[in-house]
């Protein structure tokens, strides 16, 4: 019992960046980490030793999480940012890129470095909550967009605009602060 | 079977969260053969995705993964 309550508690670090990366807030997070270690705990025979315990947990995590926004789900569509900002200003009255997307080189070798991942961040950051929240579930917790749809309250067409929207705002960041320099 | 950028680039997008219909995928196969700005957007969509999933690993997980 001990060596499992050990082993749970040495991938809390693992598992508090992953509940941050998609809840934005540090709270939130805590408690999510907090409600799946203690779930985990409180049911070892459910783990069994039949897969790795980390892929465990973090599927243990990954329905505190979706709890977590579904209860908040109300809050964020009262925001009324999103609908503001449009990718509109990325293509002429033609449908024609203004400024045509150049080719990155060796973009995967940018995995490799830690100053890439922070630049990265500082982009999600800057995405609006709930086009953020959209795609870190579709592209972190890797939700099907049907699942999305449901726990946000969106019409597909909606939830793919706001994926279409996250893409372009982030390969433009990277582009502006990572790529192009 | 012609679209614009702009609807190119969405559908790029869309691909990557469904199955596209037929005529879809011919009309953006069609626009990304003559059309170098949505082949490198199309790519650089991918590529965030294998950003993101890397993102969420430990850092010295991404280090394991380089060598």
């Amino acid at each position: 019992m001990d060596d499992f309550r050990s082993g749970v508690e040495r991938h809390r670090p693992y598992l508090l960046r992953y509940a941050s990366l998609q809840l934005r807030d540090k709270d939130a997070a805590e408690d999510a980490v907090q409600e799946t270690l203690l779930a985990a705990l409180a049911n070892e025979s459910g783990f069994g030793g039949r897969s790795n315990l980390r892929t465990w947990l973090t599927g243990i995590l990954k329905h505190k999480i979706i709890d977590h926004i579904r209860r908040s789900a109300r809050e964020i569509a009262l925001g009324a940012d999103e609908e503001t900002s449009d990718f509109d200003a990325l293509f002429d009255s033609r449908g024609h890129w203004i400024e045509m997307p150049a080719a990155w080189s060796d973009p995967d070798a940018s995995l490799a470095q830690q100053q890439f991942y922070a630049k990265l961040e500082e982009c999600l950051a800057r995405l609006p909550a709930k086009t953020a929240r959209t795609f870190m579930m579709r592209e972190h917790l890797g939700c099907e967009t049907g699942e999305i749809c449901k726990e946000l309250g969106l019409t597909p067409t909606h939830c793919w605009v706001l994926l279409h929207r996250a893409r372009m705002s982030l390969r433009e960041c990277l582009q502006a602060n990572w790529f192009g320099k | 079977m012609i679209i614009t950028c702009k609807e190119a680039t969405r559908l790029a997008s869309q691909g990557l969260d469904r199955k596209l219909g037929f005529l879809d995928r011919v009309a953006l196969r069609l626009h990304l053969a003559i059309c170098k700005g949505c082949t490198n957007a199309a790519r650089q969509m991918e590529f965030l995705r294998r950003a993101i999933t890397r993102l969420g690993e430990d850092a010295d997980e991404r280090g394991a993964l380089r060598r």
